[in-house]
């Protein structure tokens, strides 16, 4: 916290966790901090007993755990030592997020325990942190890379790492796991064979390997393999300012793209505690909750289209095409809109935008019913859906998810309901969960979630303000108009200053989540007050999920598998970022 | 199907030759043509593309495909997941290095004749991602016959690509640049291989020979 300064009085959640470490062995070994999070650091041998502490305290019951970030403080100075893992959980009983940071004081092999036994989903992402800044995990039953190929060398998001080093990979090089080398004879079974699906398969919705080990037609065992579309999201963003990381977000989660954007200057501009006047956060939740009915549409399409009913896919397209015209409209792209900006949006929005809106609420929900009349009770659909990809509520959370696989699981937990952020608090709409937590539910849930998002638009609509400002004011942060800037000097020099130097973002750090079409979609951002993040990590919604996917899969066929594995909503560029 | 004796495009008439060409007295039911102008009409009226999509472009060419841009107006609809049912690989979206020698696998399980599309400027270029997992461009490991610039590239832009590949198709134009033999030779260090100035800040310093 080298420029925080600690305050004498904690806030009431930090108040509390740190009431609750009083009464335990840890009390004098780890300091609890007040920054955006209620904050605990602690050193690396005693991490694992604060899990097991956090997790099963009634007091604390962190039962969510939502994201692993490295952090390399070469480059910061007054930081105690250079690598810290900083761990974010969330708890459901109690609705708080914390913010654990071990500290790792090896600089040569920076080294903590591994958390699986404490919360599954800490699996994947600390396979990650061991692949881009070479922690060790003691106790990892699979410490391998993930994102980078396997003849890489070096730790990709250490700073003394340059951004643009390539290493040659050829197919040799592929790195298969210790159990698929294992010859069928030794597997024990004359019918047992391994097969591996993908990277490129029809199946896979972007690029995904998956290793299976079958007996007959049965998964005895699976794994994943994922990096075929690692494209460096965060080092990039280390090396551009905080603006032209937005078009980098919207190629996370490229079929919701204006979520990633808004999530992203959502955090950027409560480091800089600035408010967006109320008709800019308004177009920013119209066309996110349009957003999420664009990504609903293309799962289920290509869900759908993996079990054969093609029809569904034009149909649900058609709402994609017109949805594209109005984000089109506003800002001239289809997909990768980046059109959001820190402290407003690009541009304002057409004349005509309150009137396209108001088309679209009418003709989604005919596409959306037609859809729905043809396959919801269609004897396949459900024969390959109900009990297919089974997730209980407890693996649910464990494993991490979030979003629509969290909800049909049974659990209510929504960021727009729980943690409400820009208008949500005042809107009236439902959560729809499931109770099955099978492929099914996560169909059904979806398919609600598209009309809940349409109640969310009408009502934002009602309460749009026809003109004013979408920016702030603030041209330390928002570019002035383009008139002002050919006609007065000071003006000129706000450009020149944000165009050529960044905007300046207060030292400090800051996690902050909304809610993604697949989930909680967070940013984890750290500012050395430069141009440009010093680190930003991305919680993708979709990564845990896919890390259980090779557990949620195991027992049954294939073609579960590929039912499955629609169902989970992978977005290749978020989950590799 | 083809009109009265009319000559196909291409023929020898239109450049000045002509060594046949139309009939005009009466009622003619035959054309005449060279063999090879006659094959290059029908192959670039009936591509199979493969589509390898794997990011965002992958979802704009959905985009093309479904009804409401409609590829199959120009003969290219019949979408093939396997390499070797296709004759048209589309490369819609980022090539990380991980994914290079899958990319090589199935251009080489394509049956010839084929030719590639470079959708987008991630796979012409790299793109934005200018980064240590990112292939600066598919042209490093298989020849490229069009490239859509675009991130992504609108639908529009896709067809004109796919009608420019059609007439490179007539023409009997094809492709057989690649880069990939010299990114392989030597190191497993592999500097951005596009032909670019070394000297920029976030290009990496090639560390001594060993």
């Amino acid at each position: 916290m080298s420029t925080i300064v600690e305050a004498l009085t904690l806030s009431a959640p930090a108040e509390r966790l740190r009431g609750r470490l009083e009464g335990s062995p840890l009390a004098r070994r780890a300091e609890i901090f007040d920054l955006d999070l209620p904050t605990i650091e602690v050193a690396a041998e005693d991490w694992l007993a604060l899990a097991r502490f956090l997790r099963d305290d009634p007091g604390c019951r962190f039962d969510l755990y939502l994201d692993l970030a490295g952090v390399d403080n070469l480059r910061r100075p007054g930081r105690k030592t250079r690598f810290e893992a900083v761990v974010h959980l969330h708890s459901l009983t109690h609705n708080e997020h914390i913010r654990v940071k071990v500290l790792l004081p090896d600089a040569e092999s920076p080294s903590l325990a591994t958390a699986i036994d404490v919360w599954p989903a800490a699996n994947w992402f600390e396979r990650e942190a061991f692949d881009l800044f070479g922690f060790q995990f003691p106790g990892h039953p699979n410490l391998r890379r993930i994102l980078c190929h396997d003849a890489f060398v070096g730790n990709a998001l250490r700073k003394d790492y340059p951004p643009g080093q390539r290493w040659f990979f050829a197919e040799e090089d592929l790195r298969w796991p210790d159990w698929a080398k294992d010859t069928d004879a030794r597997a024990g079974h004359f019918e047992t064979q391994t097969i591996s699906i993908g990277p490129s398969h029809p199946a896979t919705h972007g690029i995904v390997h998956l290793i299976a080990r079958l007996d007959g037609e049965r998964i005895v065992r699976a794994e994943t393999q994922i990096g075929y579309m690692h494209r460096c999201f965060e080092k990039m963003s280390e090396t551009h300012t905080w603006n032209q990381v937005i078009p980098y977000t919207d190629r996370l989660n490229y079929v919701s793209a204006m979520i990633n954007g808004v999530g992203y200057v959502r955090t950027v501009e409560r480091m800089l505690g600035i408010e967006v006047p109320k008709r800019g956060v308004l177009i920013r939740t119209i066309l996110s909750e349009f957003s999420r009915i664009m990504d609903h549409c293309v799962n289920i399409g290509a869900n759908l289209v993996d079990m054969g009913a093609l029809t569904n896919f034009w149909y649900l397209f058609q709402n994609r095409e017109n949805i594209y015209s109005l984000l089109e409209a506003c800002c001239g792209a289809r997909l990768t809109v980046s059109y959001v900006r820190v402290g407003g949006l690009a541009i304002d929005v057409p004349a005509d935008f309150v009137a396209r809106c108001r088309a679209l609420l009418e003709s989604i929900p005919t596409f959306v019913d037609d859809v729905e009349k043809l396959v919801t009770n269609n004897r396949i659909l459900r024969n390959r859906f109900q009990g297919t990809g089974l997730v209980t509520k407890e693996q649910a959370i464990g494993w991490g998810f979030t979003g629509p696989m969290l909800r049909a699981s049974g659990v209510a937990y929504d960021v727009r309901r729980a943690q409400p952020y820009d208008f949500y608090d005042q809107f009236d709409w439902d959560i729809p969960i499931g109770t099955d937590g099978d492929n099914f539910a996560r169909y059904l849930c979806r398919i609600e979630e598209m009309r809940q998002s349409l109640k969310i638009i009408r009502q934002a609509l009602d309460i749009f303000p026809a003109s004013g400002p979408v920016n702030s004011d603030d041209w330390h942060v928002v570019l002035p108009p383009k008139d002002a800037v050919y006609h007065d000097m000071e003006s000129l020099i706000y450009h020149f200053k944000i165009i050529m130097e960044g905007i300046r973002v207060p030292k400090g750090e800051r996690y902050d989540w909304i809610e993604g079409a697949n989930g909680e979609l967070g940013y984890y951002a750290i500012s050395d007050g430069g141009g440009g993040p010093y680190r930003l990590k991305v919680r993708p919604p979709c990564f845990p999920m896919m890390a259980a996917f090779e557990k949620i899969i195991e027992g049954g066929s294939i073609s579960d598998a590929v039912a499955t594995l629609g169902s989970l909503n992978i977005i290749a560029g978020e989950l590799e970022r | 199907m083809f009109g009265r004796g009319k000559a196909l495009p291409g023929h020898g008439a239109d450049k000045g030759t002509a060594p046949g060409g139309a009939v005009d007295s009466g009622p003619a039911d035959f054309l005449t043509t060279r063999l090879e102008t006659m094959v290059g009409w029908a192959r670039s009226n009936s591509l199979w593309p493969l589509p390898f999509a794997t990011a965002c472009c992958g979802i704009e060419f959905m985009s093309v495909v479904s009804s409401h841009y409609d590829l199959s107006r120009f003969g290219a609809e019949v979408v093939r997941f396997s390499p070797r049912q296709a004759d048209l690989l589309i490369v819609a979206g980022t090539v990380v290095d991980k994914l290079g020698p899958t990319l090589r696998r199935i251009y080489d399980q394509m049956p010839e004749p084929k030719w590639v599309i470079s959708m987008g400027v991630c796979a012409s270029s790299g793109g934005f991602y200018r980064a240590y997992h990112v292939t600066q461009g598919i042209d490093e490991i298989v020849p490229v016959d069009v490239y859509v610039p675009g991130c992504p590239p609108t639908p529009e832009e896709l067809m004109y690509g796919i009608l420019e590949l059609q007439r490179k198709i007539q023409a009997g134009e094809k492709s057989r640049d690649t880069r990939s033999a010299k990114a392989a030779e030597g190191s497993r260090y592999l500097w951005s291989p596009g032909e670019r100035t070394p000297d920029e800040k976030s290009d990496p310093v090639k560390p001594a020979a060993g």
